[in-house]
């Protein structure tokens, strides 16, 4: 029982530090293209709607990031391939 | 909680478990195609055509804008195939306000089925504009040691296309169904008005990508390194 505990603790803990760190630094890249983004329309309004397409297809790449981590950590708390072999026996 | 609509079995037929994702998977099919049809059935060139023709008008002149604006071609070769792949995500996504409904992108088969047929897609325009010469070229430009990277590039930009529209999609509903536990007044209303919104995009993003990887498949890269447009996108 000692053995399934501490996969619980680790998988909770890591979820947990993947999901901060995991959104933390997309987040930091997103707001900085967001920004250079406003930036450029402000700029060139002209140019609003490619800008926009890129911006939205260079944040869609950045948050990939974001979202593999997200599914790291639900894979660990939901779906833990080790957690069946420490309970299960 | 259930995490993803494969692990829903609606009903058996002998051995052949139909599961959630497969039985909306078909309801969207028939309603877009139900709402196709009905919407092309008295079409005549009037004066002014009705409400609804002239709605589905503005959809397919946006994706065909959108198109010819990434791959500075002839939109028309990829209107049916990026077309439908917007309407179908968007459909799916946008059918998540309806209750009991459990859309089909939340589940990884459905997204890794549409990642793949964008990993055909790309071949199969590839060579239907430049023969297969022209397009097996590409992957040796600028040097025959590129090759290894750009078929990396091929397969790990299709996990991510895969991952990040089930990604997005699912944890939409995942939270929806967390803060019902939790807080099940007005929050999750909030949450999934918000996922409508994600939803629209993700469809959006994906058939740009989807576009972007095609035109970067389809174009030639004549002479020296011209820096066209979406090219050099690779994940």
């Amino acid at each position: 029982m000692m053995e399934a505990t501490w996969i619980a603790v680790a998988s909770i803990v890591v979820a947990g530090v993947t999901m901060a760190v995991g959104s933390l630094a997309p987040a930091l890249g997103q707001a900085r293209a967001l920004s250079q983004a406003l930036q450029s329309i402000a700029q060139q309004p002209d140019e609003a709607n490619t800008l926009t397409r890129t911006l939205f297809v260079g944040l869609a790449m950045v948050e990939s990031t974001a979202i593999y981590c997200f599914v790291i950590a639900l894979i660990l708390i939901f779906a833990n391939p080790f957690w069946g072999g420490a309970v299960g026996g | 909680m259930t995490l993803s609509p494969d692990a829903v079995t609606l009903w058996r037929v002998g051995s052949v478990a139909i599961n959630a994702t497969l039985a909306f998977t078909w309801l969207v099919m028939v309603l877009l195609t139900l709402g196709a049809w009905l919407v092309t059935r008295g079409l005549a060139s009037q004066a002014r055509p009705a409400l609804p023709h002239t709605m589905v008008e503005m959809l397919v002149t946006f994706v065909l804008d959108q198109i010819r604006d990434v791959t500075e071609q002839d939109p028309e070769p990829y209107l049916p195939f990026v077309g439908t792949l917007f309407v179908f995500i968007a459909a799916c996504n946008v059918l998540t306000i309806v209750p009991g409904f459990m859309p089909p992108t939340a589940s990884l088969s459905t997204t890794a089925a549409l990642a793949l047929s964008v990993l055909v897609a790309v071949p199969a325009f590839g060579v239907a504009r430049l023969g297969v010469v022209g397009y097996l070229q590409a992957y040796l430009r600028p040097t025959p040691w590129m090759l290894p990277f750009k078929l990396v590039s091929e397969a790990s930009r299709t996990l991510a296309l895969a991952v990040r529209l089930f990604g997005n999609i699912m944890s939409g509903t995942v939270i929806v169904a967390i803060l019902v536990s939790i807080a099940p007044l007005l929050f999750p209303a909030v949450m999934q008005a918000f996922g409508l919104l994600i939803g629209v995009i993700q469809a959006y993003i994906f058939a740009i990508l989807a576009i972007v990887y095609i035109a970067s498949g389809t174009s030639v890269q004549a002479g020296g390194n011209r820096s066209g447009n979406g090219k050099g996108v690779n994940e």
